[in-house]
Parts: structure tokens; sequence; C-alpha cells
């Protein structure tokens, strides 16, 4: 999932000045099951905010997801009046609202963060970049792009040390990881192939990337 | 091709080779440093210049390798992969190799969360075993990363890494030393040694496998000057090992500075003892003007002569 988390309330306070009607957006999905943008965040948001603020009206409603024209649609259809909508989603989220709605103002209430995945209550860690050419076959499921802070691909460094990474005693050193999975599975020898430089034009260094699927697209679309 | 490394030089006629190490300044005064340089001039082969280690911003190593060439002494250039993409990579290498640097040595660095720019952005578009790869595919095979060829010839230089023995998963350890020289390392220097039996178990291992057959090995050496010091590097450095026993002995000492000296010279004795050892890498940061005295007590005093 994306993981969020909700900008400090003085930051939205401040962006927020200018605006007397306020939308507080939730989003229905990720930022949902990581507790940070929905619909209880959003309740809650709204309230701090109204509470620092007496001179605004505060609405709030929660999309199943923003980042689908479906779903704003749907909302746009029923939108109450407002100034501004303080959307709660992810920055795909926001970016697509702005997008579908050109004459709305559109304010990021949260920070994204990351993709990654709830490690305990309360606790999520990231484990992809969306690098777009997965190794984890070479690496039996562990993302040294992510999990290594130095994204080596052909890791340990000297900083491994008892199991962890040497930017914190807090961090697994994944290639520590990678090594005890691969001995274990019975394939250390994987790690002694030089692994080339990784094409990193498939990642997110040359502008947006988009994929294009013939197979589904509408007649309309094309 | 014949080696046109002094470094080189030395190792393949056999001798047990010296390298010292400088650190760039923080400006661009480098008058310190040269002194520094010109007073090991007769004690070690080459220099390592380091690329603003531990992420801390410093002159360049490759506009301190000028220095040292015009100087007449040979430089080892420190080239880490966090700073810099593939371009740059291969473009500052090709501009050190146009001015006379012939001694390269290849690492990842250290995060730049440990500097004194944490907020810029880790490069890290290749790593330290592809960046060895690529460089001894220019000079070997006289391509680029990218697959053009180069309009000449590199001349030959000499190509280095760094293994740390002292660095987990300690087994997997020998194994990347071997993949480092199927990339191309021609030379390696080590971590500093404080665990000796530590670094004895890892060069068995690379004894079996015998990689001390296909490269020379430099066994990193660091003198301690206070207890302070050795402290900060048990605790704060990983990938170091600083036994209790080398602190314990400090401690029992009444001159510090003098037992750390102690220290490094009978370690670089016993290194010259271990098979497969093929030189020790002086790492006297702030700490440079002991190195000929180490040396000297070492009994690698004169060095050898090469053509
Ligand atoms: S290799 Fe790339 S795509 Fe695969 S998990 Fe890592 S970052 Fe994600
Ligand atoms: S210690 Fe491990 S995770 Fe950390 S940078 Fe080095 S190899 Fe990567």
């Amino acid at each position: 999932m994306i993981v969020g988390e909700r900008k400090p309330l003085a930051e939205i306070a401040e962006m927020l000045e200018p605006f007397r009607k306020i939308c507080v957006l939730g989003c229905g999905t990720c930022v949902t099951v990581c507790l940070s943008g929905g619909e209880k965040e959003a309740a809650e948001t709204a309230a701090a905010l109204s509470l620092l603020r007496k001179d605004v009206e505060i609405t709030t409603h929660t999309l199943l997801r923003q980042c689908e024209y479906e779903y704003i649609d749907d909302y746009a259809k029923n939108m109450l009046e407002c100034d501004v909508i303080l959307s709660l989603a992810c920055g795909v989220g926001v970016q697509t609202m702005a997008t579908r709605l050109p004459e709305k103002i559109i304010l990021p209430g949260l920070n994204t963060k990351f993709m990654g995945y709830p490690l305990e209550q309360g606790v999520w860690t990231e484990n992809c970049l969306g690098c777009g050419d997965c190794v984890l076959d070479l690496t039996m499921g562990i993302c040294p792009v992510t999990r290594c802070s130095k994204s080596m691909l052909n890791g340990p460094c000297g900083g491994s040390q008892y199991g962890k990474c040497e930017i914190s005693k807090d961090v697994d050193c994944a290639w520590h990881l990678i090594y005890e999975r691969l001995l274990k599975s019975g394939v250390l020898d994987r790690m002694e192939v030089i692994q080339p430089p990784k094409d990193w034009s498939a990642s997110h260094h040359g502008g947006p990337r988009t994929i294009v699927r013939e197979d589904v697209r509408l007649e309309t679309g094309k | 091709m014949k080696p046109e490394s002094k470094l080189e030089k030395v190792l393949s006629s056999g001798h047990f080779a010296v390298t010292g190490e400088l650190g760039p300044p923080k400006s661009a005064d480098v008058g310190t440093l040269k002194h520094h340089a010109e007073a090991m001039r007769n004690h070690v082969e080459s220099y390592n210049i380091t690329d603003n280690q531990t992420a801390i911003v410093r002159t360049s190593s490759i506009g301190v390798a000028a220095a040292l060439i015009q100087m007449g002494l040979e430089p080892n250039v420190q080239m880490t992969v966090r700073d810099r993409n593939r371009i740059c990579l291969q473009s500052d290498l090709l501009g050190a190799v146009s001015f006379g640097v012939r001694n390269f040595l290849c690492l990842q660095g250290d995060h730049a969360k440990f500097g004194n720019e944490p907020q810029s952005k880790n490069v890290f578009d290749l790593d330290s075993m592809q960046l060895l790869q690529a460089v001894r595919k220019l000079r070997d095979e006289g391509v680029f990363i990218g697959g053009e060829k180069l309009e000449h010839p590199l001349p030959r230089i000499f190509i280095g890494a760094v293994a740390n023995p002292f660095a987990d998963p300690f087994e997997y350890r020998p194994l990347r030393l071997a993949k480092k020289i199927a990339a191309g390392a021609q030379f390696i220097q080590t971590q500093c040694i404080f665990d000796l039996e530590r670094f004895e178990k890892w060069m068995e291992k690379v004894r079996e496998l015998g990689l001390h057959k296909k490269v020379y090995i430099l066994g990193g050496v660091t003198p301690i000057k206070s207890i302070g010091a050795a402290r900060y590097m048990q605790n704060n450095v990983s990938g170091m090992i600083v036994p209790d026993s080398l602190i314990e002995r400090l401690k029992g000492a009444q001159d510090k500075k003098k037992e750390g000296l102690n220290i490094a010279v009978e370690t670089i004795q016993r290194l010259k003892e271990i098979e497969g050892v093929a030189g020790v890498h002086v790492m006297a940061i702030a700490w440079e003007e002991v190195v000929p005295e180490i040396v000297e007590r070492a009994g690698l005093y004169p060095r050898p002569k090469v053509e």
C-alpha cells in the first residue's frame, strides 16, 4: 500500500489560512488502512481545524479512491460548495483530483511517504521503490534497491555488522537478510554473480512513467 | 603493457608494499596535506586520497592527486559511488588518467547521513562492484558502461578495491573478495586491523580459495592516538572491531600515544608473517607525522627502488 503521514496541523492550518469553506476529503483505500487519511482521520482533522479557526465552515467526505476518475466524478456530482479541498489522499490522489477538477483548489493534507506494509500494529516500513525492473527473483523476495541503504545490487557493503545496516542499529542490513535466505535455500552461489549496473531509466528518473495496455484500452480512449 | 604505477611495480616484483593515506581538507588550502605527503615521501609507495570521507565535503581526491603528481608523488585516487553517477565516475577517471593518475581504488562510500550534508541525495547509480568492473572494462576492453568505445585505449592503470574482514556476514567476506577479484580488483586494502585473530581467520579462508595468488592484499593499519579514539571506533564505526583487550592495553600504558604506535608496529610485524599479505596500508589520518616512524620501526625502511 501507499503509506502516508498526516502533515502537522500547524502546516495544514497555514495552507488553509486564506480559505473559509473547507472540505476535508478522506480516501478510502491505502491511507485508510495505514490510518493516515481515511474517514476517521478526515473527521479528526476537521475537528482539530475547527478548534483552531472559528471563522470557517468545514465539511468532510471520503471517496473510495481519489486516484480514479470514476470515484471523483461521483463525488463531483454531489460536491458541496467549498473554497478548497484538503485532500488526505496520497500524492497520487491529490493530483488525480487536481487533474479531474481543474477549477478546484486541492491541497495536500498528507506527506506521502512510501510503498510499504505494516510491520506490526502502528509500524509501517518501506519495501518497494517501484524501480521498474524488479530483481526480487534474484534476492528471494528481499528488495536490495529499497531496503539496502545504498541500493547495492552486489552487497553487502563493509558497514554491515551483526546483521544491521551501517546507518542505524535499528535497521536490518538487507544484504545480510538476503545472504541468510539464499544460504538456507542452497543458492548462495547467486551472490557470486556480478549483477551489472541497473537500468535506472526504467525507474523514476526520466519524467513520469506511463503504461499503455492496448489489450484493455477502450475504443474511445484511443 | 608494462606497469606504470610504482605501487604495481613494487608489488609485482615481490616486495612488501607500503601505502599511506591523506585526507583532503575542508578548504582549498592543501598546504598542510602537501607537507604531510612530503614527510612520508620516502616511506610509502603511494598515497590514497580519500573521496569526501564519511560523506564530509572536502577538496576532491582528484584535485589533490594533481597536487601530488606535481610533487612527483603517486596518488591512489579513491572513488566512491555515493556522489557520482556513471557518467561522472567514468569522466572523472578519464580526467585523472589524463594527468597521470594510475592507481584507482573503487569503493562504495559511507552513507551521506554521516557527513556534513546529511540532506543530500545519495547517488548510488552503481555499486562498488559495478564500478570496479566498469573501470576494468574501460581499461581492458576500451568500452564505457553504455557500450560505446573509447576513442583511444587507456594506459595501464592499477585497480584497487577494499575488503572488510570485520564486517558481517563473516563467512561471506572471502567470497565477496573473490567477487571483487572477478570484477577487476588487482590490489585490495583492508579495513583497519585491530583484531588480528579475526583477520587471520579471514586470511585462512582467502588462502583456501587461492585468492591471495590472484590479488595483492594490503592490510590496513591505523595507529590509535588515545583511548577515546579507540572507544569511538569500537562503538560508532559500523564494520570495525576494536577488541577490549586493546583498550585495556592502552589503559595500562603510561604514554598512550607511544603505546598506540607500538601496537601499530607490532600489527605490521605480524602481518608481514601472514602468508598472502602483500603489504600494508597505513592510515594515520590526523596523525600523519608518525608514519615514517611506524614504517621504520616495522622494518620496512628503506623502501625498495623500482624502475
Ligand atoms: S526491485 Fe524494484 S520493483 Fe522490485 S521490490 Fe525492489 S524497488 Fe520494487
Ligand atoms: S549495511 Fe547492508 S543494508 Fe546497509 S548499506 Fe550496507 S549492504 Fe546496504
